[in-house]
């Protein structure tokens, strides 16, 4: 395989794991929360668009939008009734919490969709240039991937909601005092990661199989991408995803795939150490 | 320090002797039950050095227990007998938790619990890719142990309400010493702890590797009993949480906590896979999250008196200073 396959392939991957890693990336810097449930979020975005298009036949890009919708109003309602009761205790509450509503979730998706692995298939053939061959669903989904994050990256920019959330991150008590309502802002951020994720979830069944058990996987990805790139925004996600889609990627073929995941992992590892903001992570924002 | 009651050592004697009576009052099930019940107390307590006494939000218990099971299978394969591979096994594991203590524990809060999880990631695939060893994916089966099958359980039973029993009094020795006044100190707050005088890496390093031998050491008993493993089981992230779930129900940080935890949680756990099978996972999950509402302190924390009599509850700051 080339240069320029492997890197194409990286880049591909990359921009998926940044839409995998953002909301994940929000939670942590907004709320001060690991949110156990980000993987199952992935995976319910991916099955509910595989379900609709598969009674509906809709085109998926079409469906995405709906199953967003869903996963905003089930993230806001979980943080609203639950997480928000303990958003300020110790990191093993709060990860406990999570992880306990991850069981219900789970376990839920399990009985109404089973562990069968699901895929949108849509055949587009595949497009040849400069030597490189790649899908074009894969294209429409790193198109895909590429539109969703720069629409968060544009919200928390210049939207009244997305400078209330910056403003919280910052500084809670001052955003308290400017009158910021911290707990709907708490509540509207973890809806925003849900919807994220359901739609990377959605992104993803269109190019790869899903499955329930897939969730742990996405769950250690986002931590990879978090740590390489850094909380603080859209763009330490942006910068985590694609380095670690490249770097999996070459990892994959000079030491073969059941590795390449460890690489990352150890990677991350390195990193917590060496440099806990990330790459591009401001310090401060820890 | 003030001399301390003597009464969760004589509760906790109590009670292992009543686990240890099991094999000869009751079935092969109830057996079975109880060495459940002794393994994920010896993991609970063992958790409760870092993350009760320490307050290190640690989920690395799944990582310690699974090298204890691949390295207690590996030694018994090779020929080495059981009991001197269940205790290389708790050696190694000690010896992997120092290198990697010293490595995660300059991590706090939020990074370090991310840093001690993907501790169990980064094993499991490393068992899972080295295949020539550890068999990868498929497993390895391990020697049986001799005798008859009621013979082994409750060959295994007394062995593991060992473990329980040196867990337990590692916790009270720690409680008790000068190790477990720093490590509280470390809890309450690890900067001022230092100013003081408390060589912190070093009280941390030994709790970390305090709560990974017995771990290491439950796996490999428990790798001998069921004859074989494979890397999702052995590292299974569901029981890193599970485990310091359960010193959490009973009461983080104290001496019996964990016991009652585990106790209650492995039935809890018990009936529910016997009648909801398919909803086992969900309910756990909601025990989980009633815990968190309705029990910050655990079972042990709970003011029966002001339950039963319906007197107004002392408030949370001044039971904890009591």
């Amino acid at each position: 395989m080339g240069l320029a396959q492997i890197l194409a392939n990286g880049v591909v991957l990359g921009t998926l794991y940044a839409c995998i890693a953002i909301g994940f990336s929000l939670v942590w810097g907004v709320l001060n929360v690991i949110n156990m449930l980000h993987g199952s979020f992935i995976v319910l975005g991916g099955y509910l668009t595989y379900f609709a298009w598969a009674y509906t036949g809709v085109s998926p890009v079409l469906i995405l939008p709906f199953v967003a919708a869903i996963l905003f109003g089930l993230g806001y309602g979980l943080q609203y009734l639950f997480i928000n009761k303990v958003v300020s205790a110790p990191v093993l509450t709060t990860l406990t919490l999570t992880f306990g509503l991850d069981m219900i979730l789970y376990n839920l998706m399990t009985v109404w969709f089973t562990a069968t692995p699901r895929r949108v298939s849509m055949d587009f053939g595949r497009l040849d240039f400069w030597g490189i061959a790649m899908p074009v669903d894969r294209l429409i989904g790193m198109g895909l991937a590429l539109l969703l994050t720069a629409l968060l990256f544009v919200v928390l920019r210049t939207s009244r909601i997305g400078r209330a959330i910056v403003a919280v991150r910052m500084d809670r008590e001052a955003a308290a005092l400017m009158g910021i309502k911290v707990n709907h802002i708490y509540a509207v951020t973890f809806g925003i990661a849900a919807l994220m994720a359901g739609a990377a979830g959605s992104v993803f069944a269109m190019v790869f199989p899903v499955t329930t058990n897939l969730s742990g996987v996405f769950l250690g990805k986002a931590f990879v991408i978090c740590v390489i790139g850094g909380l603080g925004g859209v763009s330490g996600a942006l910068v985590g995803g694609l380095a670690l889609g490249i770097i999996e990627s070459f990892a994959g073929v000079l030491i073969g795939p059941q590795n390449a995941i460890t690489v990352g992992f150890v990677l991350m590892l390195v990193l917590l150490i060496v440099r806990p903001q990330g790459l591009v992570g401001v310090k401060g924002y820890e | 320090m003030a001399k301390k009651s003597p009464w969760p050592l004589i509760a906790m004697a109590l009670w292992l002797a009543a686990l240890a009576l099991t094999p000869v009052l009751l079935g092969n099930y109830e057996v079975r039950i109880a060495i459940s019940i002794a393994m994920f107390t010896a993991l609970a307590l063992s958790w409760n050095i870092i993350g009760g006494f320490t307050g290190y939000p640690s989920f690395s218990t799944a990582a310690f227990y699974g090298i204890g099971c691949y390295v207690g299978a590996l030694a018994q394969r090779s020929g080495v007998p059981a009991a001197l591979a269940w205790l290389a096994a708790a050696a190694f594991v000690g010896g992997v938790s120092f290198v990697l203590g010293a490595i995660v524990l300059r991590l706090k809060g939020h990074y370090f619990a991310i840093g001690s999880i993907a501790l169990v990631d980064i094993s499991r695939l490393v068992v899972s890719s080295w295949g020539e060893v550890t068999g990868g994916g498929n497993g390895l089966n391990v020697p049986l142990l001799q005798g008859r099958p009621p013979e082994v359980s409750a060959l295994v039973l007394y062995v593991m309400l060992g473990i329980v029993a040196a867990a337990f009094l590692a916790n009270v020795i720690t409680d008790r010493s000068r190790l477990g006044f720093g490590l509280r100190c470390i809890e309450q707050n690890e900067d001022a702890a230092d100013m003081v005088g408390i060589d912190t890496t070093r009280y941390k390093i030994a709790a970390y590797v305090l709560s990974a031998v017995f771990p290491g050491a439950v796996g490999a008993v428990y790798a001998s009993w069921v004859g074989y493993i494979d890397p999702t089981d052995s590292f299974d992230i569901v029981m890193t949480v599970q485990v310091p779930v359960m010193a959490m129900l009973g009461g983080a940080g104290t001496l019996l906590g964990p016991v009652v935890g585990a106790v209650a949680f492995t039935l809890l756990e018990e009936v529910f896979w016997a009648n909801f099978l398919e909803w086992n996972r969900a309910i756990m999950g909601a025990i989980v999250v009633a815990l968190i509402f309705f029990l910050p302190g655990g079972i042990l924390k709970l003011d029966w008196r002001a339950i039963l009599y319906r007197r107004p509850r002392r408030n949370a700051a001044e039971r904890k200073a009591g």
